[in-house]
C-alpha cells in the first residue's frame, strides 16, 4: 500500500456513500489534492451502506429531505446503479389513508408527481402475495426504486481519481484530530499524521466519537433497525435480477417488506428503541458480521412477524421458506430526526456530513460541496445545518431520550406540531410558575418551554363565537385550541402580553462592531444610536440565511434579537464575520436575558402606568428602543410588532423577568390585558400582517424581490449576498410571495377543513403550477386570520399568474378547495397602512 | 420415539477474539449467542426422528436465563418443548453440569429412547458431558457419529476414526453425539417462530454445586498470519494468479 501523504487540501474520513459522495463533488467543484481514509476495507468498509437495504421513497414531508432525495436519484441514474420498481405504501387504518393523501399533497408540492391512492384490489393486481383484506388501500409511487449503494460509491469515488483529485486509503484509523487557533490543522491515523486544511467527518454512527477528538460535537446515536431476510420464495423462483416486484411499506406497523431476488427483506421501525454509543461498535477484526451489524434479537421481532404473515400469508406464512439472513443493523439516528451537515460551530473547516441515509447520500454529498467550495448550497440546508444545536441538544440524555421517543415515529404519522415529551422543561422562562398558574398549554422551541395558549381565556371562546372559527376535524383540531383565535381578537381590542424568552440575543461590540452588522444585514445598519432595525440576512446567493432584528444600543455596540429555533444558526453566521484583528467581539447572552411583550391598543396605557419614561408616539418612535424603568427595574424598550398592534418588546435580565411581569399584569387589570400564547405570535397575528417568517418563507431558494421585500434604495455598504441581490433587483422576478384567502372550506363530505401549510397550490384545472425556476407553488404557511374571518394562505407563485383576485386550487388531504389572491407582496391584509402599530 | 436434544447456549464468534479484562472470559458485548453447530445437527436429526416416527422432541441446557432466546430458534424448527436449568450466569464445570443433566433427566417423567449431544461445545469444546451423563444414567453412548438411522428400537450409526469408519448397533435406549455432516440443519421459518413462542419452556433453578475444576484464565491463541494476500489489482495481478495457480497444482 502507498504511504499516506503528510499534507492535503482536504481529508474526507469516510468512504460510504457519504464519504464516497464529498470527494466527487468537492473534486467536481475543482478542488485537488484530497484525502480520503476510512478504517475498513473497501469497497464495503462495515459502516452503514454496507448493509441498507437501498430503496427510496421520494417523499417526504419535509421540503428539504424531498429535494436532497430527488438530487440524489437524479445521480443514481447518472451512475446506472438506479432500478425503478414503483413502491406501495399500504394502510391498515382510516388514519392512515388519510396520511397517504397527505403524503400525495406534499409530493405534489415539492414537485414529485404520479402518486394515486389504489384501492386493496389495485394493490393485490401489483403485488399478488398480499392479502388484501387486511388493508384499506395504498399510495402507489411508480418512481420509488433501489439502488445499489457500494457500486455507486465505488464509481464516485473512481470518477474523482480520474480527475487526478484523490487518493483514497483503506484500513486507516484515525486516532486523532488536532486543531489550532480553533481551526482544524491535521488528521492523526495509525499509519501518520496529515496536515490539512480541511477536515470532513463523514463516517456515520462513529461521527460523534471523530468530532469529539477535535473538539466539536455531532450529535446523534447510533441505533438499531431490524432486518430479516427469508427465502427462497417459490413465487420469486424466476425473477432476474435484485428486484421486480413493487416495494411495500406496511405503514402502520412501521415495517417494509421488498423482494430481493428469491428472497423476502423484511424491514421493521416497530421494535423497542434500541440504542448504542459510538464506543459501543466492534472494530472491523472484532465484529462477527460487520461492525454495524449485530446479532439479530429475534425477541424484539416476535411481534412483526405475526405482522408480516398478515400481510403476505402465502410468503411469510410457507414453512419451507426460511431465514436466510437476520441483522440488528447500525443506522444514524438524530434528536430531531434531520441530517446533521455543515463546519462545525466549534472548528473551523473541520465539516459534518453525518446522520444521512441511502436515499439522501448523493444529493447532500453535491449540496454540502457546494457550501464548501462556494460558501452556499443550492438546496436549502438550513434544517439540516449542524449550527442548530443548542448546548442541552448536545448532551447525551436529549440525543438519547428524544431518538428513543422518535424511533418508532419512522414511519408514524406526525403532525405538524407535535411536540416531544421527552426531556422537556429543560430552559424555563422567569414566568413559568405563572404562566402554569394560568393554564398555559407549554410548547417547545429550543428547550424553552413557551405558552401557546391559556386556558385561562377559555371563556373568551364563548365571547367570540363564531369568530373564532372554531373547527370540527381531528387532524387540524390537534395540537390547536379556538383559545388561540379568541386571544388573537382579545389583543386586538384590549392587549396581550406575550412571553418571549425563547429568543436567542448576541451582542456584537468594538470598534468593527458596526462592519460587522452591515456584512450580515440587508438593510442600513449604519442609523442611530437607539434604531432598531428588522434586516434579513442574505446568503452568497442572495437568498435568505435569516432574518432578525438589530438594535443599535451604543456607537460600537449592537444586539442581535432572533428566534430561539434558529439562533445558534445565527450566532454562527455572525461569528464568521468577525474579523481576524479581534476589532469586533460576539457575546451570546441568550440564557442571561428574558423578553416580555406587550401589544394591543392598551399597551401604552398600561406601559405608561408603571413607568416615568414618556411612551408617547412623539417621544418614543416605532422602531426606535431605550432604556426606560419599569417600577424600579430597568428595562431595554423596543417599539417594535410581530402582531400588527401597538406595543414594546421588553428586555430585562432574568433576574429582573417576575418583577417586570408583575408590573405590567398589575397594570393590565384595568385595562384588559390578557396573557397570550405563541400561538398568535407565529401564527395569527404575524399572518394577518403577512409577516414572513424564516424557514417557511423566507429561505435559500427565493430571493429578497420574490418575497416583496426590497428596500427602495440599497445601501453602499457591502453585505453578504450583496452581487446577487443587485442582480436580483434589475430582473424580473419569476414568482412573487403572494397572500391568499380560503374561498370555501367545505370538503367533499360536507366537513370544514383548514389547512395547515405545504400543501400544493394548483390551476382551476387541478395541476400544479411551476415556475420558471422549476420551483412548485405550494402554501408556506397557512393559519387563522381571526380578525378577517379567512384562513390565510402564503405562497410565492409565478409572477404571471401573482395577480390580486386571481383564483386557485389548494389541495388538502386530497381534497381540493377554492382560494383566491388577496395581496401581492408584502402589504398586510390586516390594516395595511400600519395605524395600529404605528398609532 | 421419544427424542431429548441437549444444548449450550455459546458466544458467535465472526472476527478476532477479545478477552474480558479479567481475562476470565470471552468479552461478549459485541457478540450474539447460538448452540455449538454440532448441536445444530443434533436438533436437526431430533427432528427428523420425530417427523418419521411420531413422538416427542425434547431441549434441555443448563445456563442462564438469556439461553431461552436458543431454546426458542430450536423449539422453531421443530422441537415439541423445552427445559432451562437456570443458573446465575456463570459457566459450570464439567461434572456439575452432567449432574445437573442427569438429574433433570431423572426428573422427566418422558424417559427418553434416545438423547443426542454435539460432539463438542463450540466455547470449551470439552468432549465430557455426554460421557458423564451416559456413565450416570447407566446407558451406552456412540460418540462422533456422522450417519444414523433407528431401526427395529436400535440405533444403527457410523463413526469416523482415523483408520476408517466404525459401524455400531446399539438398542435403544441409548446416548448419541453427532457431528457436523450428519445432515443439514434447516433454518427456522417466520411460522416455525410463531409456533415457538407458543411451545412450553420449563425454567428451573439449577441448584449451584460446588466447583471441582476452576477456571483461572484464558488466553488467546496466537493469531494466524492474514488469511488474504493482494496480489495486485487488474490485470496487472495476472502473472501473480497464474504462478500461484501453477504453485498449487491447478495446471
Amino acid at each position: 500500500m502507498s504511504k499516506l501523504p503528510a499534507k492535503a487540501k482536504c481529508v474526507v474520513i469516510g468512504a460510504g456513500i457519504v464519504g464516497n459522495g464529498m470527494v466527487y463533488h468537492l473534486a467536481k467543484l475543482g478542488w485537488k489534492d484530497i484525502v480520503q481514509i476510512d478504517k475498513g476495507p473497501l469497497p464495503n468498509p462495515g459502516g452503514s451502506t454496507g448493509h441498507a437495504s437501498n430503496f427510496i421513497f421520494p417523499v417526504d414531508h419535509s421540503k428539504e429531505m424531498t429535494a436532497i432525495t430527488a438530487e440524489s436519484m437524479r445521480q443514481y441514474k447518472e451512475f446506472g446503479t438506479f432500478t425503478e420498481t414503483g413502491g406501495i405504501e399500504v394502510a391498515r387504518t382510516e388514519e392512515r389513508m388519510q396520511e397517504l393523501a397527505r403524503r400525495i399533497t406534499s409530493g405534489k408540492s415539492w414537485g414529485v408527481d404520479g402518486g394515486r391512492i389504489l384501492t386493496p384490489a389495485e394493490v393485490k393486481e401489483l403485488v399478488p402475495y398480499i392479502d388484501e383484506s387486511i388493508i384499506l388501500g395504498g399510495y402507489y409511487q411508480p418512481t420509488v426504486g433501489v439502488v445499489d449503494s457500494l457500486r455507486t460509491g465505488t464509481i464516485m469515488r473512481e470518477k474523482a481519481q480520474e480527475m487526478g483529485a484523490l487518493q483514497s486509503f483503506a484500513n486507516v484509523e484515525v486516532q486523532d484530530i488536532t486543531v489550532e487557533n480553533r481551526k482544524v490543522k491535521a488528521v492523526v491515523t495509525d499509519q501518520g499524521t496529515i496536515e490539512a486544511d480541511y477536515v470532513v467527518i463523514a463516517t456515520g454512527c462513529w461521527s460523534p466519537k471523530l468530532a469529539a477528538m477535535a473538539g466539536a460535537h455531532i450529535p446523534l446515536t447510533p441505533a438499531v433497525h431490524q432486518m430479516k431476510d427469508i427465502g427462497p420464495v417459490p413465487f420469486f423462483k424466476d425473477t432476474k435480477g435484485d428486484i421486480e416486484w413493487p416495494i411495500i411499506r406496511d405503514m402502520d406497523v412501521f415495517m417494509y417488506e421488498r423482494q430481493h431476488g428469491t428472497g423476502l427483506e423484511i424491514g421493521s421501525y416497530a421494535h423497542r428503541p434500541i440504542l448504542y454509543t459510538p464506543e459501543d461498535l466492534p472494530s472491523n477484526a472484532t465484529a462477527a458480521l460487520s461492525p454495524t451489524e449485530f446479532a439479530f434479537t429475534q425477541a424484539d421481532f416476535d411481534i412483526q412477524d405475526e405482522h408480516a404473515y398478515e400481510l403476505m400469508p402465502s410468503i411469510v406464512g410457507d414453512e419451507n421458506v426460511r431465514e436466510k439472513y437476520a441483522i440488528n443493523g447500525i443506522l444514524s439516528y438524530t434528536p430531531d430526526g434531520m441530517p446533521i451537515l455543515g463546519e462545525t460551530p466549534e472548528v473551523k473547516n473541520l465539516w459534518s456530513v453525518a446522520a444521512v441515509w441511502i436515499k439522501e447520500g448523493p444529493g447532500t454529498a453535491k449540496s454540502v460541496a457546494e457550501w464548501m467550495v462556494l460558501g452556499d448550497s443550492h438546496i436549502d440546508l438550513h434544517a439540516s445545518n449542524i449550527a442548530r444545536f443548542h448546548e442541552h441538544h448536545k448532551e447525551e440524555k436529549h440525543i438519547k431520550s428524544r431518538v428513543a421517543e422518535s424511533f418508532n415515529k419512522t414511519y408514524g404519522i406526525v403532525h405538524p406540531l407535535e411536540q416531544y415529551e421527552s426531556n422537556r422543561k429543560v430552559r424555563l422562562s422567569p414566568y413559568y410558575e405563572r404562566e402554569a398558574a394560568l393554564g398555559a398549554v407549554f410548547y417547545e422551541t429550543a428547550g424553552w418551554e413557551r405558552p401557546f395558549w391559556y386556558d385561562c381565556n377559555k371563556d373568551l371562546v364563548a365571547k367570540f363565537g363564531d369568530k373564532v372559527m372554531p373547527r370540527t376535524a381531528e387532524w387540524e383540531s390537534r395540537w390547536w385550541s379556538p383559545i388561540i383565535n379568541a386571544e388573537h381578537l382579545q389583543m386586538r381590542e384590549t392587549a396581550g402580553i406575550v412571553d418571549l424568552t425563547a429568543f436567542a440575543y448576541f451582542d456584537i461590540t468594538g470598534p468593527s462592531a458596526l462592519a460587522v452588522v452591515q456584512k450580515a444585514a440587508l438593510r442600513q445598519m449604519d442609523v442611530a444610536i437607539g434604531r432598531v432595525v428588522y434586516t434579513p440576512v442574505l446568503g452568497p446567493n442572495g437568498g435568505f440565511k435569516s432574518d432578525l432584528t438589530i438594535m443599535r444600543l451604543d456607537t460600537d455596540h449592537f444586539r442581535v434579537v432572533t428566534g430561539g429555533a434558529h439562533g445558534m444558526a445565527d450566532k454562527k453566521w455572525f461569528a464568521d464575520l468577525l474579523p481576524e484583528d479581534g476589532s469586533a467581539t460576539i457575546k451570546d447572552i441568550t440564557s442571561d436575558y428574558t423578553t416580555l411583550g406587550v401589544w394591543g391598543p392598551n399597551a401604552r396605557a398600561i406601559v405608561q402606568e408603571v413607568t416615568s419614561a414618556d411612551m408617547s408616539n412623539e417621544a418614543f418612535k416605532f422602531s426606535t428602543c431605550k432604556e426606560i424603568d419599569i417600577k424600579g427595574v430597568k428595562v431595554l424598550a423596543s417599539r417594535i410588532s410581530y402582531v400588527g398592534d401597538l406595543g414594546w418588546e421588553f428586555y430585562v435580565p432574568m433576574a429582573d423577568g417576575p418583577a417586570l411581569w408583575d408590573a405590567l399584569w398589575e397594570a393590565g387589570k384595568n385595562h384588559g390585558l390578557i396573557p397570550v400564547g405563541i400561538g398568535v405570535y407565529g401564527t395569527t397575528g404575524r399572518l394577518e400582517k403577512c409577516y414572513r417568517a424564516y424557514g417557511p418563507e423566507l429561505e435559500t431558494e427565493y430571493t429578497v424581490v420574490e418575497a416583496g421585500m426590497q428596500t427602495p434604495k440599497l445601501k453602499e455598504a457591502d453585505f453578504v449576498g450583496k452581487e446577487a441581490h443587485v442582480k436580483h433587483r434589475a430582473e424580473k422576478p419569476v414568482a412573487m410571495l403572494c397572500t391568499l384567502f380560503v374561498d370555501d372550506h367545505t370538503s367533499s363530505t360536507g366537513e370544514k377543513r383548514y389547512m395547515m401549510g405545504n400543501e400544493p397550490i394548483l390551476t382551476l384545472d387541478k395541476q400544479p403550477i411551476t415556475d420558471a425556476h422549476g420551483r412548485r407553488s405550494y402554501v408556506t404557511s397557512a393559519g387563522s386570520a381571526p380578525s378577517l374571518g379567512k384562513h390565510i394562505l402564503m405562497s410565492y407563485l409565478p409572477t404571471e399568474l401573482a395577480v390580486a383576485g386571481n383564483k386557485f386550487i389548494v389541495e388538502y388531504l386530497g381534497d381540493h378547495y377554492p382560494c383566491s389572491i388577496a395581496e401581492v407582496g408584502s402589504t398586510s391584509v390586516f390594516d395595511p397602512s400600519n395605524e395600529r402599530i404605528l398609532s | 420415539m421419544d427424542v431429548l436434544v441437549c444444548l449450550k447456549r455459546v458466544p458467535l464468534a465472526g472476527g478476532t477474539l477479545i478477552l474480558t479484562p479479567d481475562s476470565r472470559d470471552i468479552e461478549t458485548k459485541h457478540l450474539g449467542f447460538g448452540i455449538s453447530p454440532h448441536e445444530e445437527n443434533a436438533v436437526e436429526a431430533g427432528v427428523q426422528l420425530v417427523e418419521q416416527m411420531g413422538g416427542t422432541l425434547t431441549l434441555l441446557t443448563l445456563g442462564p436465563s438469556d439461553a431461552e432466546e436458543q431454546l426458542r430458534s430450536q423449539l422453531a424448527i421443530g422441537a415439541t418443548r423445552a427445559v432451562l436449568l437456570e443458573t446465575d450466569g456463570q459457566d459450570w464445570d464439567p461434572q456439575g453440569t452432567a449432574a445437573a443433566l442427569v438429574d433433570a433427566i431423572n426428573a422427566e417423567e418422558t424417559k427418553f429412547d434416545l438423547i443426542i449431544f454435539g460432539a463438542e461445545s463450540a466455547d470449551s469444546a470439552g468432549y465430557q458431558i455426554h460421557i458423564r451423563v451416559a456413565h450416570a444414567l447407566n446407558r451406552p453412548i456412540i460418540t462422533n457419529v456422522k450417519s444414523m438411522k433407528i431401526e427395529n428400537g436400535v440405533a444403527v450409526c457410523d463413526r469416523v476414526v482415523a483408520s476408517g469408519r466404525e459401524h455400531y448397533e446399539v438398542a435403544l435406549p441409548a446416548i448419541v453425539t453427532v457431528r457436523d455432516g450428519l445432515n443439514i440443519p434447516r433454518y427456522p421459518s417466520v411460522p416455525g417462530r410463531m409456533q415457538a413462542r407458543k411451545k412450553p419452556v420449563d425454567m428451573k433453578k439449577a441448584e449451584p454445586r460446588v466447583p471441582k475444576l476452576e477456571k483461572v484464565n484464558l488466553a488467546l491463541a496466537p493469531s494466524k498470519a492474514k488469511g488474504a494476500e493482494i496480489l495486485g489489482n487488474g490485470v496487472d495481478a495476472v502473472p501473480a494468479l497464474v504462478d500461484v495457480l501453477k504453485k498449487i497444482g491447478a495446471f
